[in-house]
């Protein structure tokens, strides 16, 4: 096969390059510049960090041989991943830009534009498997639980994930990954892990949301509804955060507080304890299905973060745009934003976005 | 089997060239030192002094031997500034058209940034040309603030020549000192420093069948210099760090057959340059061809076009893999696309600007070349089309 290696300069994905040829396919490793260039202006650096993983990731195409080039989808990746994360945070929400990167950038812009140039499939370095099973291509698990991002690529169709490979689904471990990478002469082997969010540069997502949306101060209340501290503005919390609160009042237990909900309408962020955050009904949008749509009453496994536990959980309601799912035990912070993926076994079903999660019944 | 049609990114070496530098270095010697290795290497250098200058009407001793291209064109621009700075403060703006090579833009805009330095961009037209009465006005706007302008002979990446002696003669009128970037003309077109009138010209060994790393600034004599690089005060103490002989003998012997040959190779060029403009233009009639229509006023080598509805990473990577080895303008070395601010200049919108592809030929340039992208662009084009559009969706 013809094979597109999406290299980032990262340890990962030039290891699943370097299978991705062992395999016999004839690979051509493309870097995404994501990262709006800076305007050259003088001495000043372009992009430092775009042009440090490139320079990485096409040291590792040289050590493998293979064809390297650089595309620019900057512009997609500001409109479909950056503004998106703002605007869903101005709105109260929590968004996953790793999800939506995959579903509007590599798994959509590159991949439309691999297959248009006469590639066959798209290989990254995400830890999930691609099983092909009778019913056709199967989103599973990776070997290595603690590694697994299926999670984020839980927004696949069948379609998407027919081109789509993952050399290292069967890795045993990260640490094996590095050790194989040093073992291809890799010189990025023992490069650190990417940071969270690619286009935060130095971690701080609340200064850097700040500093996109504008201050709107408001009231932090209680769940009675009393004034207990104060914000510069309700868009930028996260359901189930605790740091960061400017609170006046203690609370009557002396216990820490969360946000346990964000209203961007009314500018009020409420507060509660870690108990007021469990809930146990998840009401979810714009499902993708990576195979048939479960039916209701099915029992499934329901993840609701990139590194979340597994939750045991039933389908309540299924149709076009609409997904409801009951958990046999509460979940903590579970915010408006957020995907919940659906597993059957290490199968991934599905995935939809959360709208609202509520407590049904004071089981627990 | 290849064929490589980006000469203007860099040349190959001429054999004669490869047989001086193995020579040369092969051989012990500072030009610096005193005894007698010393001499010899010194000698060398002198001599290789000689024949740049004589290649391009300049006098020796105002031949300051570089490390390329870019080194030259930084103390071109930070020497001449600084210097002219020092001599007179009013002297702030550097004008420069808006099309030069970032060797040029950078330290501008690095003056301006650092040293409260102003950067005026001069516009040009459609064609790339500077637009002459826009130097007029910003000089004549205030001349006693101008520290230098900056045009270059003949831009690298749409090929157009620069009108450099008018350029020269508005600024005379106020004593105002011309550099220019002569990178790309030297070897291409007829190019005589002494002639010219430009107070600096950069030129660079690898573009003319030199290595890459060898390079010069020639200053006319009498021009006041601050050096950009300190220390043990080599070139007149104007570019401090041991001399190269090895690769002032390669650019001394380089320019000389470059030069000598210049008239033919232009003419064999532009010859080679009507074949692929045609062929092109046969297998995609909607290709736009950039530049100047008019042959005395850009490079004989280089064709510059834009594909409408590509991408030229995806024509260049397609062409690539096809053996067709070009450009999608000037390479940058991150490697990391950046819009071309030539082409913007130039008044290209963002999506035509992005389906740019530079041809250019050189000495080793057949018509089997032209024959190879002849044969591979019609699919090319096509295929990155459907990738065009994919990417549209």
């Amino acid at each position: 096969m013809r094979v597109l290696a999406a290299m980032s300069g990262g340890v990962d994905s030039a290891v699943a390059a370097a299978r991705a040829v062992d395999a016999g396919h004839d690979v051509v490793g493309v870097h995404l510049a994501l990262a709006k260039g800076a305007p050259t202006s003088g001495g000043r650096s372009r992009g430092c960090c775009t042009a440090d993983d490139a320079r990485d990731a096409r040291r590792a195409a040289d050590v493998l041989g293979v064809p390297f080039y650089v595309w620019d989808l900057s512009e997609r990746f500001a409109a479909a991943v950056v503004d998106d994360f703002v605007a869903e945070y101005a709105a109260g929400r929590t968004p996953n830009p790793c999800v939506r990167c995959n579903q509007e950038i590599k798994f959509a812009a590159l991949a439309d534009r691999a297959l248009a140039l006469g590639f066959d499939a798209v290989a990254t370095g995400h830890y999930a498997r691609r099983v092909d099973g009778p019913g056709g291509p199967e989103l599973h698990r990776a070997a290595d639980a603690a590694k697994d991002q299926s999670y984020v690529l839980a927004v696949l169709t069948p379609q998407r994930l027919a081109t789509a490979l993952f050399p290292l689904g069967d890795a045993a471990r990260k640490d094996d990954v590095r050790a194989e990478a040093a073992a291809r002469g890799l010189a990025l082997a023992d490069k650190p892990d990417s940071a969270d969010i690619c286009f935060v540069p130095d971690g701080d997502t609340r200064a850097w949301l700040g500093a996109r949306i504008p201050a709107r101060p408001g009231a932090v209340l209680d769940a009675a509804g009393q004034v207990v501290g104060t914000h510069d503005g309700a868009a930028g919390h996260t359901i189930g955060q605790r740091r960061g609160l400017r609170l006046g009042v203690p609370a009557a237990d002396g216990r820490p507080r969360y946000v346990l909900d964000v209203s961007v309408a009314d500018n009020t962020v409420t507060v509660g304890s870690a108990g007021d955050l469990a809930v146990d009904r998840v009401e979810a949008e714009r499902a993708t299905w990576c195979g048939p749509a479960p039916a209701p009453g099915a029992r499934l496994g329901a993840q609701l973060r990139a590194h979340g536990a597994e939750l045991a959980a039933t389908v309540e309601q299924v149709d076009a745009d609409r997904l409801v799912v009951a958990l046999a035990e509460p979940a903590r912070g579970v915010a408006p934003g957020q995907l919940v993926a659906l597993y059957d076994g290490t199968r991934v079903v599905g995935s939809a976005t959360v709208r609202a999660a509520s407590r049904t019944a004071v089981s627990a | 089997m290849s064929a490589y049609l980006d000469h203007a990114a860099t040349t190959p070496v001429r054999p004669e060239v490869v047989a001086v530098m193995a020579e040369e270095l092969s051989r012990v010697g500072n030009p610096s030192s005193l005894h007698t290795a010393g001499r010899a290497a010194r000698r060398v250098v002198e001599e290789a002094r000689e024949q740049v200058a004589g290649a391009l009407g300049a006098r020796p001793g105002e031949v300051v031997l570089t490390g390329g291209g870019t080194e030259a064109d930084n103390l071109a621009v930070k020497g001449l500034y600084w210097a002219r700075a020092a001599a007179d403060p009013r002297r702030r703006r550097v004008l420069v058209s808006s099309v030069e090579h970032h060797g040029v833009l950078d330290p501008a805009e690095w003056l301006a940034a650092e040293q409260s330095a102003e950067v005026v961009h001069l516009p040009v037209d459609a064609a790339g040309l500077l637009d002459l009465d826009a130097l007029r006005e910003a000089i004549e706007a205030d001349p006693a603030s101008v520290a230098l302008v900056s045009v270059m002979w003949a831009n690298n990446e749409v090929g157009t020549v620069q009108p450099v002696a008018e350029v020269v003669a508005l600024a005379a009128q106020h004593g105002i000192p011309v550099h220019t970037d002569a990178v790309q003309a030297v070897g291409a077109l007829p190019v005589d420093f002494d002639a010219s009138g430009v107070a600096a010209l950069t030129l660079t060994g690898h573009k003319l069948g030199g290595p890459i790393g060898a390079g010069a600034l020639l200053v006319r004599r009498g021009t006041p210099l601050v050096p950009v690089l300190h220390g043990g005060g080599q070139e007149g103490g104007v570019r401090s760090g041991s001399v190269s002989a090895a690769g002032a003998r390669a650019l001394g012997v380089a320019a000389e057959l470059a030069v000598a040959a210049q008239p033919a190779h232009a003419a064999r060029l532009a010859e080679l340059r009507e074949r692929l403009r045609a062929a092109v233009l046969d297998a995609v009639p909607d290709a736009v061809v950039h530049g100047s229509p008019d042959a005395d006023r850009r490079l004989p080598g280089l064709l510059h076009v834009t594909v409408p509805g590509c991408e030229g990473d995806s024509l260049l990577y397609l062409l690539d893999a096809r053996g067709v080895e070009c450009s999608t303008g000037s390479a940058c070395t991150a490697g990391v696309p950046q819009s071309s601010h030539v082409l913007r200049a130039m008044g290209l919108d963002d999506a035509t600007a992005r389906g740019a592809l530079r041809f250019s030929l050189g000495r080793t340039s057949t018509a089997a070349d032209v024959d190879a992208v002849a044969a591979a662009i019609g699919p090319v084009v096509e295929r990155a089309r459907t990738a065009g559009l994919a990417l549209l969706a």
